[in-house]
């Protein structure tokens, strides 16, 4: 029985021992979902999408869609993956189960929860019902998958007026209790008028085992709010992550979502930007940094709908051995969307003869008084600069990490957690190899 | 402390360097002149090791050691300098954290602790002063849109900073006006000591009025046809190269 077949015929099952209301909105949300993933299945190369990365391979393997949760995982199995510098919320997922041992949440000034508890309190009711699954559909099965088997998952719900004082850590942890095993967490974030909240999202596998992590998260930023997501994606040789992200924004309001990609057998990011007001600002930025066979897709999409509205994506990518890098940026500028201020811009280095990168910007611009600009560079490193620096004392393997450093670095400037920033640079060094303080 | 034993070398097979001889001792200052193509680039990239460049025969020595088989950094690190006739612009990688690496690998490839920020610090601001440079500038991109002579300044200034035992600076004085060759000169003459020595690489006598050599040396079509005393560099403003071909 291939996966699909097995997801599909497990669905009964899911819904029936997972305790889930089956008379609820959800339920019909679910049902509506899984036959949608089974009209159109996973993708394929055959998808214009999806021609760059392939899925059969992954596909393959005999996921436990259940997976039991084994291991007892203690605080001193997970510290490393957490920020402890800094106070924060931290909601941590073992196996796709909540561990409220390890977990920090509140329910103070804002609700920094569960989505499973959301989902089932009648006091979330309306909240649930305006806003789950609202941006999360038609863009890929994958997604449908997800909304089909949701269960758990982050809830963070911001009321107007508040700005959360301590960031919001998210880590989904995989502990090999199972051999091959398919996560599927789904994320609901709302942040009110004028509020301000910073989120750290993370996924981890603490095995050797296969993991294939299938994540949705959906983000809605209402007038004048303020959200700055980052994505740490640095998991091991046996993980793939495909990774859906929806933002919804409303006028005035700053969304920024930072994505940093540093370790996976196969990583793809679906990420779509939707305005729904005026004066909104998008930032999306990332940086990759592969090697060995690893992949990245990042998939993005700003939908400019209403007027005087900006967008600024920037892309780097750096790969070494046999590693491949997608970027395929899409910009959608629609008829009303005058006086839109877009700006895109993806540059790679390549390594080595086997890596390589399938650049594809994408401008589709409807209205006449815009500003619109992308610009898309793949090159090599400069060895004049390497000999420069070889001359001077910096050995060739602490002067290529220098470069390349400084080539990501206006993508970590980003950052604007301090901490964060450090830790982030502290990786970005471990994956070049070198020991070396690369805070320029 | 540097001798250079008939060193051949070239590039993807066409032979540039055909047999050069030179001996450098502490404390002496030695220019290379010639004109167009003779090779004095060359011969500056193969003794501070550029791997596109092929010796074919011959050696060079630093106080007795073969360079043959050591990188680039290597040969940093036992005390040569070379100053770049066009210096690379490296973004993103400010003149202050480009200096301070150089300086902590140094440091370590030499068996020294790293210099403690406060020292390094106080370091720079002694040399940069040294050299008339804005401390502005210190936060700026490595050689990114820099002048010319501002490029040619902050060449001298990490040769303040690392101290060499052989600094070869090529061309240093092309794209220069005459106040910044002046501060560059003087910044020269200041680090200069009984125990170090200066190779400089030159097309015009203008440098040597204000860096005074013990030798000259005349490089043309890949060997040295003349070695004097500074009075040759004069007399070769005067006559041109024609005469020694």
């Amino acid at each position: 029985m291939d996966l699909k077949e097995k997801l599909v015929s497990s669905f009964l099952a899911f819904e029936n021992k997972g305790g889930l209301d089956l008379d609820s909105n959800i339920h019909e949300i679910r049902s509506k979902a899984i036959h949608n993933f089974e009209q159109k299945g996973f993708p394929t190369k055959k998808d214009e999408d999806w021609k760059y990365t392939n899925l059969k391979t992954i596909l393959k393997n005999d996921f436990n869609l259940f997976p039991e949760v084994g291991n007892a995982i203690g605080f001193k199995n997970v510290r490393e993956y957490l920020i402890n510098e800094i106070e924060s919320y931290t909601l941590i997922f073992i196996d796709g189960v909540f561990s409220s041992f390890l977990s920090d949440t509140t329910h103070e000034d804002c609700d920094v929860c569960i989505l499973s508890s959301a989902l089932t309190r009648p006091k979330y009711k309306m909240i649930v019902d305006n806003y789950f699954n609202k941006i999360a559909k038609d863009n890929n099965s994958l997604s449908e998958l997800n909304t089909a088997f949701t269960k758990e998952g982050a809830f963070i719900n911001i009321p107007r007026n508040t700005v959360v004082s301590k960031p919001i850590q998210i880590i989904n942890f995989s502990t090999g209790s199972e051999k091959e095993v398919l996560l599927q967490p789904r994320n609901l974030v709302i942040v009110g008028e004028n509020s301000h909240v910073q989120i750290i999202e993370r996924h981890q596998n603490l095995s050797k085992n296969t993991t294939l992590t299938n994540s949705v998260t959906e983000i809605f930023v209402n007038q004048r709010a303020i959200v700055d997501y980052y994505k740490i994606q640095n998991d091991t040789k046996e993980s793939s992550l495909i990774d859906s992200t929806f933002v919804s924004q409303k006028q005035q309001s700053v969304a920024t979502v930072n994505t940093y990609s540093f370790g996976g057998k196969l990583t793809r990011n679906n990420l779509e930007f939707h305005h729904e007001g005026e004066r909104i600002t998008s930032n999306l930025n990332g940086i990759s940094i592969l090697d060995d066979k690893q992949h990245v897709d990042n998939n993005t999409l700003v939908n400019h709908k209403f007027p005087n509205c900006e967008s600024h994506e920037l892309y780097k990518g750096i790969f070494a051995d046999k590693s491949t890098g997608v970027f395929n940026g899409k910009v959608l500028v629609q008829q009303a969307a005058q006086k839109t201020n877009a700006f895109q811009q993806n540059d790679n280095i390549l390594l080595d003869d086997g890596a390589s990168i399938n650049a594809k910007p994408q401008l589709e611009i409807f209205a006449d008084d815009v500003k619109c600009s992308h610009g898309c560079t793949i090159g090599q490193l400069d060895e004049r600069a390497l000999f420069y620096m070889q001359s001077r004392g910096i050995p060739k393997k602490e002067a290529k990490a220098l470069l390349l450093f400084a080539f990501g670095n206006d993508v970590v400037e980003k950052i604007k957690i301090p901490q964060l920033k450090s830790i982030i640079t502290k990786l970005i060094a471990k994956n070049l190899n070198v020991d070396l303080d690369l805070d320029l | 402390m540097l001798e250079v034993k008939n060193l051949h070398a070239g590039i993807n097979d066409k032979e540039i360097l055909k047999g050069i001889n030179l001996n450098i001792k502490p404390g002496e200052v030695h220019a290379i002149m010639g004109p167009n193509g003779s090779g004095k680039s060359t011969l500056s990239s193969v003794i501070a090791g550029k791997e596109e460049f092929e010796v074919t025969d011959g050696s060079v020595f630093l106080n007795g050691e073969d360079l043959d088989e050591l990188a680039p950094e290597e040969r940093a690190h036992k005390g040569i300098f070379l100053s770049f006739q066009y210096p690379v612009e490296i973004p993103g990688v400010t003149v202050t954290n480009f200096i301070k690496t150089a300086i902590n690998e140094t440091r370590k490839a030499q068996g020294l602790e790293e210099l403690a920020a406060k020292d390094m610090l106080k370091l720079i601001r002694e040399k940069a002063d040294l050299l008339e440079i804005d401390r502005k500038f210190l936060s700026r991109s490595l050689n990114e849109g820099f002048s010319g002579g501002e490029k040619k300044r902050n060449e001298i200034f990490q040769m303040a900073m690392l101290e060499p035992k052989l600094a070869i600076l090529d061309e240093t004085d092309s794209g220069l006006d005459i106040d910044a060759l002046k501060i560059v000169a003087n910044g020269v003459n200041k680090l200069k000591s009984k125990d170090n020595a200066v190779v400089l690489i030159t097309h015009y006598q203008r440098l040597l009025e204000y860096i005074v050599p013990d030798y000259v040396h005349v490089l043309y079509n890949g060997k040295i046809v003349k070695s004097g005393g500074k009075e040759l560099a004069l007399e070769l403003e005067k006559k041109g190269y024609d005469w020694l071909k």
